[in-house]
């Protein structure tokens, strides 16, 4: 099938500010729904559930909304560790403090709790920028994380410290297989890109990027710099706040603060910036990246018939994460997603480049 | 044509602003106005202090003192989200475009502070948020066409030539459909096609949607065809006021500026 946009004229505004204005890129969108919601249910068993789908599709949730706020407005955030711990810590305490509460309900709400207290810590960024406000934000994740293990009610005085919560059940259904754990995960993650989507192609998200490419600029047509940049806090943090309640409920059912240090900010940057910065597809192909090249580094050795200690294998993860990190930061800033666009370009003009 | 349009009362006054950096004084005790509808040229050696009094208009700088009465509201300073949202408009002497979106996009955030659909409608874009971007579209569409941009209002602008980038720089000022629009040097850099079409394109918004235009320009022919009145500036003082004949015979102004070689 070719990738055209010849004989697909579009008649009205309308129709080329839709979506995905070409007809092969909705095909493409249709293909990846159909994969996720028939052919993966179809075909995985409980493991690959637990340990790639349901990781990635929550991973790839706190991935968009740092990209929000990294990629489409340009503030560098080290503390989506912390704000993920905001929102599961949050929607802990409204689950066991109002009984009966929709489990949905308190994810959201725990949405909010992370909104509030992003805005909070994105109050630096109106006036610091780049390192000096990644290094705000780190300090808001250690800050965090201590509020979390020091301060007792926050987990309800549990001995450990340790949280843990029984399956989610929503009006008497339970999400306590994979299956139906995964098939929350997705249809959450599916809700919260189309918002994505919508935000980043209308006002909001160009008054982002506007400020992201300059601020100057940007002040002078009328865009509020604090307006832009705490909104991005904003919708990031209500993002990841999900991401985290649904790790901490979904994911793992029981957790320590350390599930949420700072080493998840980083791995949760990472897919951020090998995905492509700026590109919803990019936090999905991100997420992908970093969920799934542990498990192929484990299983290589294996494969290749080697023996290699677990530390070893942790190491040379270390390292070709940071080479990636370099090659995309130094070559390629738009990541795998400007790679895939690139790919679109050659396919667009196939076979005739010129 | 100078002589067809009828110049009406100043829309913009500004009374003895100076403006100093640190020990530099940028503007010292300037006063001028700017009537509705002309075309007004400020000219002068560089580091005269031209982009400073443009700045100042737009609230980017704040003088240290004098005032600025704009549309019969006098402010000692103003922050520029102020300025745009009483229909002031510039382009920069460094292009100042968002590098990283298509040129239909610049233009867009020039319709900003026309648009005003909730964070809830833009979320689901749908009704009011969908409705709003295809109407702000449409009038984009029709800037785009005036500039004469149309095959490229998908391209990234980083990955637009100089001239081109100025060009939509101009689009996305006039996006904003101000009174006063604040170009610095719209055509430096440039060769003389691109100046022609540069020059025809700001007669031509002067003209049909009377606009108010205070431009920088070094070009002393372009200078003389375009503008109505021209104010010169050297080390930060104002030297010269008039039309562009009696600013060809000021004396000081040829010694400051135009004798020099440039
Ligand atoms: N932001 C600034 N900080 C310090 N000095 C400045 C700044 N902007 C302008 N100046 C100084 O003010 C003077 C006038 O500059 P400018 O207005 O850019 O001149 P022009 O546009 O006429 O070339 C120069 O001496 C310049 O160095
Ligand atoms: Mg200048």
């Amino acid at each position: 099938m070719f990738y055209r946009e010849a004989g697909q004229f579009k008649t009205s505004y309308a129709a080329d500010q839709a979506v995905f204005p070409i007809a092969q890129d909705r095909i493409f969108i249709g293909i990846w729904l159909l994969i996720g919601f028939v052919a993966i249910p179809l075909l995985s068993n409980e493991y690959l559930f637990r340990a790639i789908f349901i990781p990635f599709l929550i991973m790839a949730l706190a991935a968009l909304g740092l990209n929000l706020l990294v990629g489409y407005c340009g503030q560098v955030s080290l503390g989506t560790g912390a704000f993920m711990a905001v929102g599961a810590y949050a929607a802990y305490n409204f689950w066991i403090r109002i009984p009966g509460l929709n489990p949905l309900i308190a994810f959201a709400l725990a949405g909010g709790v992370a909104t509030v207290v992003g805005i909070l810590f994105g109050i630096p960024s109106l006036r610091i920028k780049g390192f000096y406000l990644a290094v705000a934000t780190l300090a808001a994740q250690f800050f965090i994380d201590w509020v979390f293990s020091r301060i007792g009610w926050f987990t309800n005085y549990t001995p450990s410290g340790s949280i843990a919560v029984p399956p989610v059940s929503v009006f008497g259904f339970e999400f306590d297989t994979p299956l139906r754990k995964y098939f929350l995960c997705l249809t959450i993650l599916v809700l919260f890109a189309v918002i994505a989507k919508n935000l980043v192609r209308g006002r909001i998200g160009r008054s982002w990027m506007a400020t992201r490419d300059m601020d100057v600029a940007a002040e002078i047509i009328g865009i509020r710099p604090m307006y832009a940049k705490l909104s991005a806090f904003a919708v990031s943090s209500f993002f990841i706040g999900v991401a985290g309640a649904l790790w901490g409920f979904i994911h793992l059912g029981s957790w320590e603060p350390l599930a949420f240090d700072v080493n998840r900010s980083f791995s949760i940057l990472f897919m951020v910036i090998i995905g492509g910065l700026g590109s919803i597809l990019g936090a999905f192909l991100g997420a992908a990246f970093i969920t799934v090249l542990p498990l192929i580094l484990n299983q290589m050795p294996q494969w290749l018939g080697i023996q290699l200690s677990t530390a070893m294998i942790s190491h040379i993860e270390f390292m070709i994460f940071g080479a990636l990190i370099v090659f995309f930061l130094a070559v390629e800033p738009q990541g795998l997603a400007r790679l895939w666009r690139i790919a679109k370009e050659k396919l667009r003009l196939w076979p005739f480049p010129y | 044509m100078t002589a067809v349009r009828s110049l009406g009362e100043p829309i913009l006054s500004m009374d003895s602003i100076s403006l100093s950096f640190g020990g530099v004084k940028a503007l010292t005790d300037i006063s001028l106005h700017v009537r509705k509808h002309e075309i007004l040229a400020i000219i002068g050696p560089n580091g005269a202090g031209k982009s400073s009094l443009l700045n100042v208009i737009n609230g980017v700088y704040h003088p240290s003192s004098g005032s600025v009465t704009y549309k019969g509201a006098t402010r000692s300073q103003m922050r520029p989200h102020e300025a745009a949202s009483q229909g002031i408009a510039r382009t920069f002497q460094n292009i100042a475009l968002f590098k990283g979106m298509t040129v239909l996009d610049n233009i867009m955030t020039g319709r900003t502070l026309k648009m005003h659909a909730g964070f809830f409608w833009q979320c689901i874009y749908v009704g009011k948020a969908r409705d709003e971007e295809i109407r702000h579209r449409r009038k984009v569409e029709e800037i785009i066409d005036f500039l004469q941009i149309e095959s490229i209002r998908k391209t990234p602008v980083g990955r637009l030539p100089y001239g081109l980038q100025k060009r939509v720089e101009l689009g996305r000022a006039l996006a904003a459909e101000p009174e006063l629009l604040l170009l610095d040097e719209p055509m430096a850099g440039m060769n003389i096609e691109e100046k022609e079409d540069m020059s025809r394109f700001i007669l031509d918004i002067n003209d049909e949607f009377g606009t108010t235009i205070v431009l920088i320009e070094h070009d002393m022919g372009v200078v003389m065809d375009l503008s109505d009145r021209v104010v010169v500036l050297d080390y930060g003082r104002k030297i010269g006021d008039g039309t562009p004949d009696e600013i060809r015979g000021n004396q000081e102004v040829i010694d400051a500026y135009l004798g020099v070689a440039h």
